[in-house]
């Protein structure tokens, strides 16, 4: 049995005579400890995709199996970082960071939970900012607060939206490093929505096109069998990096020329 | 010394000196040209001069300090507001939060809203019987409703993402309450606690004219029947600077908690 899986899901949104859908039939199967990243054009639907994951939404139709149970509203299991870090502006890097935490382990001592709390803020490096709001910290900085506030709810699966989308490259690229090296300490499963295919490629064990939407689905998985630790220098001239990056941008460009062109391919069958 | 001359402000500090001296001027002109029963400014303050100087001297029930009976209107609005932000805080959570309940109780409170004191305190008295508690009762009903509808509104304006973060972290109601939409709320909250206090200021005149309660306002209606009109306009300064400083004090919170 699969850890994660999707059954033909579809979600649309809008009044039943204007309806618009933004899944067309989602089938995805991940296995445990799999790093899966999914790629798409911006407004492909990926991050209603992912909030289904999450819990936050309800497919109209089909199923979401994790360890074989349906998934109908937010777990503990699945932790999520938020495209736009999602921090609460009125509490210190710790305040937001232990908020989950002392929810989830309630019935942990104190002493224990400040614990786990400061290992986290330091496992993303912000012990020296513990104390300060998420409106004194850059970009880059409230955004490894998000990783260490979902990673210490010590979920099974982790659910990245755009994670980088709002930064510059440079600490963009710090931070793909940094998810990797916090990656392989545990390996936990991993699902990376992304518009960049380097990042994917760079991070993930297998990656997925998503089609454009309206109606979106998934292409082919394509395995990345590029050892790892990855480096991301050497990465640019490995010819299987090349191969897949390259796959899956035609993939991507060829099924977006295909949707504007459909109107004629719709005219040429009515003949 | 230049460097000095232009570092301090004058157009802030000089302007509304001279807005205040045009209006005493007006005023002066008004009472020796128009009415002969307003008194100048000079007879006003030769008049007003025992209640500003000795401002907490207890002469005798109705002849006090004015800063005395300042004190007197301030503790009954302390009473009727902290019953009005009581009652209007939760109240404006509810109507942010279930559309339900706006839809049953909105109306209502838009009929209720525009009511007068003047028409709320004989109802009070008819309630409570005594000029006491129907004078707090109708600070706090006519003052709640800023902080009701801007609660409402701050409930409604929390981002989406804050009550996503919450749903995934599995925070508990209470958690969720404190934790989140309440100081997602707050800026918008002190918004309405400012106006609020405002409005139980504005009442506070009308309800202790009605009642007699001794006060500011109970001062004012009390000299004019005993035609010493000079302080009526005592009374009117008077009201009008504390209610500036009320607001002027809510705002220096309000803006604390605009940045957190």
């Amino acid at each position: 049995m699969a850890f994660l899986e999707l059954n033909g899901i579809r979600k649309g949104f809008g009044p039943p005579e204007r309806r618009s859908e933004v899944l067309g039939g989602i089938d995805l199967t991940i296995e445990k400890g799999e790093f899966v990243a999914i790629v798409g054009f911006s407004g492909a639907g990926k991050t209603t995709l992912i909030s289904i994951l999450a819990g936050l939404l309800a497919p109209d139709s089909g199923s979401v199996r994790l360890n074989g149970r349906d998934i109908t509203e937010p777990g503990r299991e699945r932790a999520v970082i938020f495209q736009n870090y999602s921090l609460l502006p009125w509490m210190t890097v710790y305040e937001n960071v232990a908020l989950g935490v002392d929810q989830a382990y309630s019935d942990w001592p104190a002493a224990r939970r400040r614990e786990h709390v400061e290992k986290y803020v330091a496992m993303v490096k912000l012990t020296a900012a513990r104390n300060k709001k998420p409106g004194e910290l850059s970009g880059g900085m409230r955004q490894r607060v998000a990783v260490a506030r979902a990673l210490a709810m010590d979920p099974e699966i982790l659910l990245m939206d755009e994670p980088l989308g709002a930064l510059d490259a440079l600490t963009r690229a710090t931070l793909q490093d940094e998810i990797e090296r916090i990656w392989e300490e545990d390996r936990k499963t991993v699902v990376l929505i992304t518009n960049d295919v380097d990042e994917g490629v760079l991070l993930a064990d297998r990656i997925i096109p998503m089609t454009p939407g309206p109606g979106a689905v998934l292409g082919p998985s394509v395995p990345i069998d590029i050892p790892r630790p990855r480096d991301r220098k050497l990465l640019n001239h490995d010819p299987r990096f090349k191969s897949i990056r390259n796959g899956v941008i035609d993939f991507l460009l060829k099924k977006r020329a295909q949707r504007t062109e459909r109107p004629t391919v719709l005219a040429a069958t009515a003949l | 010394m230049t460097n000095l001359w232009r570092r301090v402000r004058w157009d802030a500090l000089l302007l509304p000196l001279v807005g205040v001296g045009i209006v005493v001027i007006l005023w002066a002109i008004t009472s020796s040209t128009l009415s002969s029963n307003l008194p100048s400014p000079v007879k006003t303050w030769e008049t007003s001069k025992p209640y500003i100087l000795a401002p907490f001297e207890k002469r005798g029930e109705l002849d006090q300090g004015i800063l005395r009976f300042t004190f007197y209107s301030l503790v009954l609005v302390a009473k009727g507001y902290a019953l009005a932000l009581l009652i209007g805080t939760p109240l404006g959570f509810w109507l942010g939060l279930s559309k339900l309940f706006t839809k049953a109780f909105d109306p209502i409170i838009q009929i209720l809203r525009p009511v007068s004191p003047l028409a709320w305190l004989p109802l009070g008295l008819v309630l409570f019987g005594k000029s006491h508690p129907a004078a707090v009762f109708t600070i706090a009903i006519c003052a709640m409703w800023p902080t009701v509808l801007n609660t409402a509104l701050g409930v409604r304006a929390i981002p989406q993402d804050y009550l996503n973060v919450a749903k995934v972290l599995r925070l508990s109601r209470t958690k969720t309450l404190f934790k989140v939409l309440l100081p997602a709320t707050l800026p918008y909250m002190f918004t309405g606690f400012r106006l609020s206090l405002g409005i139980a200021w504005l009442v506070i005149v009308a309800v202790e004219m009605l009642t007699g309660t001794p006060g500011v306002g109970g001062f004012l209606w009390q000299e004019y029947n005993s035609l010493i009109y000079e302080h009526i306009i005592l009374c009117i300064g008077t009201i009008g600077i504390v209610g500036f400083i009320l607001d002027r004090m809510m705002s220096v919170v309000e803006a604390r908690f605009k940045t957190a």
